[in-house]
């Protein structure tokens, strides 16, 4: 296990079910998640409907993975972003995404929902600290 | 080609690493088939983290890496039960891993 | 002669909706599904020229590819019918052609 932390970014930019991009990022998050780094998870662009409530594939004959993303903060991961403009062109706001929980098993700190709809200088700016940005 | 196990007269496709290859042919005497090729017993203590591990992926559809299953059982079975000495104990194989294939589901995602 | 055109991208990332609705002339019918359905979708960037489109097209939208994206039929502009599988064999089943914008 590397001792340097590094900052890794996730970034999601595309729509679920259409390509396969959507899942293998989550997979890719959450076994890179084993490694102990300064992890954050960007939804951008097209990205943003990974996150949409009410997921129902059984008539696309899909795996539905919209659940599996309320596991990211049992995998520790605790950022995760959302373009703000991204969400308004697409007429969405945050009531139409999941929420995703966190709780620190040592000293019961919760968080009831750690997605958090960011302006874009903000998304910006998480980049620029990134040292590794990991693009689906 | 796959292989398969024999439970009950019936045969059940497994993949090369012995996980079931259809999560929904899975009956309760698979794990112990698979549990009976691993000189294991199969005791209360051991249904509990399987049938954890079940309703685990039936709310998340991911089969837990190891440490999240330690942090998950600690939540809902307790703190004296949410650790790995105690897991390991009963799955000597790694209890995400070895759990995961009595329980039927995929390798655990985030397993290295 | 008819013509179906289906699109199945979605309009914020690939031009397929915009020359789709260039293209095609009054009377054509117009199939959203896939990640196109998030065409049909009231509130976007996008809507107004959708809905514009429908004074010349017939459109339709994919009920289970919605579903699957987490979107009721309530969000759908009005004016679009929301069809299931086999609404789309028959509308294929009735044109002439169909034109797939990919």
């Amino acid at each position: 296990m590397s001792e340097i932390v590094k900052k890794f970014m996730y970034l999601n930019r595309k729509a679920p079910y259409g390509t396969i991009y959507a899942w293998e990022a989550l997979e890719v998050v959450l076994i890179g998640a084993a490694f102990d780094q300064d992890v954050s998870v960007m939804f951008l662009d097209d990205g943003v409907y990974q996150l949409t409530k009410g997921q129902d594939t059984k008539g696309i004959g899909m795996k539905n993975f919209s659940p599996t993303f309320r596991t990211l903060g049992d995998y520790e991961v605790k950022k995760v972003y959302v373009d703000r403009a991204s969400l308004e062109a697409r007429g969405l706001t945050q009531e139409d995404l999941v929420a995703i929980a966190w709780e620190d098993m040592e000293t019961e700190e919760e968080v009831d929902n750690i997605v958090e709809v960011i302006d874009s200088a903000r998304v910006s700016a998480l980049m620029n600290e990134s040292d590794v940005v990991f693009s689906f | 080609m796959s292989d398969t196990i024999e439970v009950d007269g019936k045969q059940f496709a497994v993949d090369e690493e012995g996980y079931l290859s259809n999560l929904n042919d899975w009956v309760p005497g698979v794990a112990g088939v698979m549990a009976a090729q691993d000189n294991l017993e199969l005791t209360e203590e051991h249904w509990d983290i399987i049938n954890f591990l079940r309703e685990y992926y039936e709310e998340y559809q991911i089969a837990p890496a190891v440490r999240v299953l330690t942090k998950a059982v600690g939540k809902k079975l307790g703190k004296e039960k949410g650790n790995s000495k105690y897991l390991y104990s009963l799955f000597p194989y790694g209890p995400a891993k070895q759990a995961c294939r009595f329980a039927g589901l995929p390798k655990p995602t985030g397993c290295v | 002669m008819s013509i179906l055109h289906t699109v199945n991208k979605s309009p914020f990332e690939r031009n397929s909706l915009e020359s789709c609705l260039k293209f095609a002339t009054d009377g054509a019918a117009l199939l959203l599904f896939e990640d196109g359905i998030y065409a049909a979708l009231s509130g976007t960037s996008v809507e107004a020229q959708v809905a514009g489109a429908l004074d010349k097209l017939k459109i339709y939208v994919l009920g289970p590819d919605l579903k699957a994206r987490g979107f009721s039929d309530e969000r759908v502009i009005a004016g679009i019918s929301v069809v299931d599988y086999a609404g789309f064999v028959d509308l294929a089943a009735e044109s002439d052609t169909v034109q797939a914008w990919l």
